[in-house]
């Protein structure tokens, strides 16, 4: 292997590694603007991976698949929110009981796709563009989920500081009394946010499972989750730097592939470890100013909110 | 229409009716989703929740299943009361078996009264060390303990692998990842012979009157209560919170390695690649469903084990898979959460 194709090899696994983060992180950055802490990620991300996968499967459509994969995320994600805006349930915990719910759902769903692969996902080819060497296939030879990953962090990114939709949510998000006296729909507004939170965490188990491995592994999202939960946490709730962020952790991977190449006589478990204790150490880092920290987060983060009038 | 109304006050026995209701509630879901998955629903119930207690034999499984649920979430109870979120009794519970199996492999064909007493010691010791690391982190750098506790149990299940591939595999295993099987002195000794049923479940009992003692007669777990229900009160009446958090993820990191423990030197008696399916999770719906009440989380435990010998029966006798547990148990905190709304608030039917 030569120079180049190390770099292009390189620079794609880490877009690999990198989008389904993408996806959930930015998912629940915007569902946390909102005001709602949803630690369900992980179990939101487990059933859009089963369903996309089994659908994928099943019709040998790959935006079917997709499809399917958002939605389910949402619809379990649209319990989450039933629980938590509707009955004024503790988030932390409907968040824990939806990552055990969705864990167990998807094993019981993917129960008869072990073992099965999928084709995946048609990567893009434009003429000319993609062959040019190395950036050719790093820009424009990308499968679909990759180009929608990068059109949603620009996308949200426009929609939280320049549309009224994203100053409302902003505004739900931070007081959500005001808000609420103001006239704003506080609950339909957060409602609507977790859906897209668990749309997004959804396509992000959609890529694990179509595009990543794309076998179905039980539990294969193998606490992905609730690292998208951390990169928020890292990104300050800015949507570029989770985005960032994401790339960083993709990058993580590349060690972790290179060692175990060229190699060196490191267990394959403690190279595993990696991506875990870098989010632990980035969490530190992060939260170490926890005056900066408390000014970047969403004031009514996680607050239950009740309409007394 | 259903509106929703504050109650002026909490409804105390709201409290203890939401798990019942919760409970009915996921047997009405569980009756559909057998349906769906093409079963007769009266012998799937039947199956999943009396059969494997129809027997003295399965009482006694019972039991040697709700031992580690009960210790883990007594465990768990403390923080949770506290607000310190402590989520990764997984990752304690791999690391104190390890600890304690450590210790049995060292004493390997060696008899003596001071082997389980060291192994015991030693699985304390390691789920505190793990446990320590998120307090740590929490109290000193203000990081999120969710995070960091449930990170540290992947890192704790790589741990568990790389041993079991590594140092701790049995040299005369033909390459099977698992551990030389614990000698007779490092075997939690069995209440009933001829059962499985062992000495953990002594522990558990003893932890949930322990935690009973502490919350009901303790100063300490006076502080715990009013850090959960009011923080600002507590601030100001001095309770140091740092204090609090290290006692919460203490007492649930020594609980969940003697848990730990109870599986590798109780049914299974030699470490294994999976030690737990999931107990440390599992514990965590077991806390909230026994409303972080010491014997409550003894009730929730039994009923929890039951899911657990039922998922393993079901899959036995009518071929269904084994995550019917998973949904089964994440239905019934989904409902129980649900419920709980009933505590604080009325449902008013009409306009």
């Amino acid at each position: 292997m030569d120079g180049t194709d190390i770099v292009v090899s390189a620079a794609l696994t880490i877009i690999t590694a990198a989008t389904p983060l993408v996806f959930a992180a930015l998912g629940e950055l915007v569902v946390e603007k909102s005001g709602v802490l949803n630690l369900g990620v992980e179990g939101m991300m487990v059933v859009g991976a089963i369903m996309a996968f089994a659908t994928g499967v099943t019709t040998e459509n790959a935006f079917l698949a997709i499809l399917v994969g958002a939605l389910s995320g949402a619809l379990v994600g649209g319990l989450f929110g039933f629980l938590v805006l509707v009955l004024l349930s503790n988030q932390v915990a409907t968040g824990l009981a939806l990552t055990i719910f969705g864990i167990g759902l998807s094993a019981l769903v993917g129960h008869g796709f072990v073992g099965v692969t999928f084709a995946g996902v048609p990567s893009l080819y434009i003429p000319l563009l993609t062959d040019i060497p190395i950036i050719g296939t790093i820009l424009f030879g990308q499968d679909l989920m990759v180009y929608m990953s990068v059109a949603f962090a620009i996308g949200i990114g426009w929609f939280l500081k320049s549309t009224r939709a994203g100053l409302i949510l902003r505004a739900v998000g931070e007081n959500h009394d005001a808000a609420h006296a103001i006239g704003y729909p506080v609950i339909r507004v957060r409602f609507m946010a977790v859906l897209f939170g668990g749309a997004m965490a959804g396509l992000g188990g959609a890529y694990l499972s179509l595009v990543y491995t794309p076998l179905w592994v039980e539990n294969m999202t193998a606490g992905r989750g609730w690292i998208a939960l951390a990169l928020v946490v890292f990104a300050a709730w800015r949507p570029g730097r989770a985005f960032f962020g994401a790339y960083l952790f993709g990058g993580i991977t590349i060690i972790q592939l290179h060692v175990q190449g060229v190699g060196w006589a490191i267990p394959s478990q403690l190279l595993s470890m990696l991506p875990y204790l870098v989010t632990i150490i980035v969490l530190v880092v992060i939260s170490r100013d926890s005056g900066k920290q408390r000014l970047s987060a969403p004031a009514s983060l996680g607050k239950i909110f009740y309409a007394a009038s | 229409m259903i509106r929703i109304e504050a109650r002026p006050e909490a409804a105390a026995n709201m409290v203890y009716a939401a798990p019942v209701i919760a409970v009915t509630l996921t047997m009405i879901a569980g009756i559909v989703l057998f349906m769906i998955m093409g079963q007769s629903p009266g012998v799937a119930l039947y199956t999943f929740f009396v059969e494997p207690v129809s027997t003295f034999d399965g009482v006694t499984e019972l039991l040697v299943k709700a031992t580690p649920l009960t210790l883990i979430g007594v465990g768990l109870s403390v923080g949770f009361r506290a607000n310190v979120w402590n989520i990764g009794a997984e990752g304690q519970l791999t690391i104190g078996a390890l600890a304690g199996g450590a210790v049995a492999l060292y004493f390997y064909e060696m008899e003596g009264f001071y082997i389980l007493p060291l192994m015991v010691l030693a699985s304390i010791a390691g789920g505190m060390a793990w446990a320590a690391i998120p307090a740590f982190l929490r109290s000193k750098f203000n990081a999120n303990e969710i995070l960091t506790s449930l990170m540290l149990t992947y890192v704790g299940l790589l741990v568990l692998s790389y041993l079991i591939h590594g140092p701790m595999k049995d040299p005369d295993g033909q390459g099977f990842p698992e551990s030389r099987l614990f000698s007779d002195s490092a075997l939690f000794p069995v209440l009933i012979e001829d059962y499985r049923l062992h000495m953990g479940w002594l522990f558990a009992l003893a932890a949930v009157a322990a935690v009973w003692v502490l919350f009901s007669r303790h100063v300490i777990g006076f502080q715990i209560r009013v850090i959960g229900m009011a923080p600002r009160a507590a601030a100001f009446a001095g309770f140091e919170e740092k204090k609090l958090v290290w006692l919460s993820f203490m007492i649930a990191g020594a609980a969940s390695g003697v848990a730990g423990l109870s599986e590798v030197a109780g049914p299974l008696g030699q470490i294994v690649p999976s030690i737990s399916p999931g107990y440390g999770f599992t514990a965590i719906i077991v806390a909230f469903l026994g409303r972080l009440h010491p014997l409550g989380i003894l009730m929730a435990a039994l009923l929890m084990a039951l899911s657990y010998l039922g998922g393993e029966n079901a899959q036995i006798s009518l071929n269904m898979p084994n995550a019917v547990t998973g949904v089964f148990q994440g239905m019934l905190l989904f409902f129980l959460l649900g419920s709980d709304v009933l505590i604080k608030y009325r449902l008013r039917f009409g306009r």
